[in-house]
């Protein structure tokens, strides 16, 4: 709308330290995987091999947020990029499935992306490195209201950006 | 709008001495708590037109007091073609004895005149049975395009007159329109009266934005918008249509926000390294305030209306519950012990009730309980309902309903505390995220 006033008026709140950090600014976080995504899967350099070959999403059980074994082979996986590929940070995007309430749902994907986060950061990725969001249930990927369904949507996405692809 | 809107209240509330005030026994009345069994019947002919150029709004306001009425619950409109005697003079002797005869316990009658874009409305209510004015008859006047407040304010003053509480139709709601299939939504904040008429658009859809909240007085709103990038609270001036961020720092994650009674006090929650915890801030100098410090999450916070304690959902216990804790954080007292998991607590404006959402064996509930967490009880069920906002009286719940599947959709729903009533809100769109005004002045 052209009549809204964007003035700043107050800046308050907690920021984190590394989110002064320009890298993230490319970013194109609001829908899982939709970041930079170049490159052919071929080259292991590429986000496209990231995110097609590692895998860029780990997956939740109902109401949990603790990394099943599954997902530690995943993450294990991007940790590994990660490290070889220094020039990169990430945003780790949480999501829920529609099964709860609206406010709920945004706490607990912000637990996801968190342990996601975690784990990267276990696995000797620079903190400084990661950023998270949580969506709650408003960006699912898949649409319909059963559990294959919901399966996929309770998720923490690995989002790059930076790196030598703009 | 703003304009029409203090002209409106400029023009009001002038009473006409037109008839002596009677002694009433057995007063027409509708007892709310006691349950409606059978609507109580009304009539509302047109109102008259002073003049050619009244006749428009002479009807349509007529209806508009009509559909607040029956859309109360309380209350059947007896349709026109039952009529026995016309209507044709505000200030002639009603005959109730036609009006009788089809039953018509209420009576509503009204005039219009104009005088440029300047509306006024008198309008009287009777008894018929008792054969007497309810109350004094009234007139108000505004700019035409508020002519929907005015019938609005007829409305709340008969509703008032008869259930002896405050009305509830001259208010506005806040919501989160949505359009888009279910994985490529947008969201934009819109404003509407509360039956669904003059609907104006506050955000653009570039950014989600969710679950706008109301100030106190009705001129602010609070939202969480993603246009940073991370869910952040702004407050919007609704007059003005300005916003500012009121948390920030990029890398925070900020949501559910809620005025307190005083109208410069904020709750919220708070996402740091995972954990989500419950805030507060004045808006004038931005400073945050810890008000827990749990693993747990502690999100949907809502003030007492005395503006002492707060009523927000923890899942502190394993699963998410309802509690309630002095404004200032401390020991918080868990109130809700039933099935399933409760969240989204919102205290009734009369600081009886506190309605919630409720999620058990697959369904979603909209229900009420005392402050204490007694006399639950559940008003609504169905796969996904959520968000209750209470109507200015405390006496009705607008809430989200969505439906299931691939092309599910969120609409506004609203049912009263006793759980009957339950009808949809009329939108242009998908909606959600209902937040419902005080009593406009």
């Amino acid at each position: 709308m052209s009549g809204i006033n964007k003035a700043i008026l107050l800046v308050a709140g907690l920021a984190l330290a590394a989110c002064s950090d320009a890298r993230w600014d490319d970013t194109n976080a609001g829908n899982g995987g939709t970041g930079i995504g170049g490159g052919s899967t071929a080259d292991p350099s590429s986000p496209a091999y990231f995110r097609e070959a590692i895998g860029d999403r780990v997956l939740f059980l109902v109401d949990q947020s603790s990394i099943s074994p599954e997902a530690q082979g995943i993450l294990d996986g991007q940790a590994r990029w990660l490290t070889a590929n220094p020039a990169y940070v990430v945003t780790i995007e949480g999501h829920a499935d529609e099964r709860g309430t609206r406010e709920y749902n945004l706490a607990l994907g912000a637990r996801r992306a968190n342990s996601a986060r975690e784990y990267l950061i276990s696995q000797g990725v620079a903190a400084s490195r990661i950023q998270t969001v949580s969506y709650g249930k408003e960006r699912p990927i898949e649409i319909c209201s059963e559990q294959s369904c919901y399966n996929k949507n309770r998720r923490a996405v690995t989002v790059l950006a930076g790196g030598a692809v703009s | 709008m703003r304009n029409a809107i203090a002209t409106v209240l400029l023009g009001l509330a002038m009473l006409l001495p037109v008839g002596a005030v009677q002694a009433q026994d057995g007063p027409l009345r509708i007892e709310i708590t006691d349950g409606v069994i059978e609507p109580l019947p009304f009539a509302v002919p047109d109102f008259i037109a002073e003049s050619p150029a009244a006749a428009q709004y002479s009807a349509d306001i007529a209806r508009v007091i009509a559909e607040d009425l029956v859309g109360s619950g309380l209350f059947r409109e007896i349709p026109k073609v039952a009529y026995i005697s016309p209507y044709t003079d505000f200030d002639a002797a009603v005959n109730f004895t036609d009006w009788k005869a089809i039953n018509a316990q209420a009576l509503i009658t009204g005039s219009v005149s104009l005088s440029g874009n300047r509306i006024t409305v008198r309008f009287r209510a009777y008894d018929v049975f008792a054969g007497q004015e309810l109350g004094s008859g009234l007139q108000l006047s505004g700019t035409t395009d508020g002519w929907r407040r005015i019938g609005h304010k007829v409305a709340d003053t008969i509703y008032s007159r008869l259930t002896g509480e405050s009305g509830y139709f001259d208010s506005r709601v806040v919501f989160v329109s949505e359009t888009g299939p279910k994985d490529d939504r947008k969201k934009r904040l819109a404003i509407m009266d509360y039956d669904g008429a003059n609907v104006q658009y506050l955000t653009n859809s570039a950014s989600i934005v969710l679950a706008p909240r109301f100030s106190p007085t009705g001129d602010r709103v609070l939202y969480t918008s993603y246009e940073s990038g991370f869910p952040q609270i702004h407050v919007l001036d609704v007059g003005r249509v300005q916003r500012r961020i009121l948390s920030a720092g990029n890398g925070s994650m900020s949501f559910a926000p809620r005025f307190a009674p005083n109208g410069h006090t904020i709750v919220y929650s708070q996402s740091a390294g995972g954990n989500t915890d419950l805030f507060s801030m004045d808006i004038n100098s931005g400073n945050p305030q810890r008000l827990t410090s749990a693993p747990s999450i502690e999100t949907a916070p809502s003030f007492s209306p005395d503006g002492s304690q707060l009523v927000f959902e923890s899942d502190r216990s394993g699963t998410s519950q309802l509690y309630v804790m002095p404004v200032s954080g401390g020991e918080a007292k868990r109130i809700s012990f039933g099935q399933g998991r409760y969240g989204t607590p919102v205290w009734s404006p009369r600081g009886d009730y506190i309605a919630f959402t409720k999620q058990n064996a697959g369904r979603f509930h909209i229900g009420v309980m005392r402050t204490d967490g007694s006399e639950e009880r559940l008003l609504t069920a169905s796969f996904l309902d959520e968000g209750p906002t209470w109507s200015p009286n405390g006496r009705v719940i607008m809430f989200t309903r969505e439906t299931q599947g691939a092309s599910g959709q969120a609409r506004l729903y609203s049912v009263d505390i006793s759980g009957r009533n339950l009808k949809p809100v009329k939108t242009p769109d998908g909606a959600s995220d209902p937040s419902w005004s005080p009593l406009q002045n």
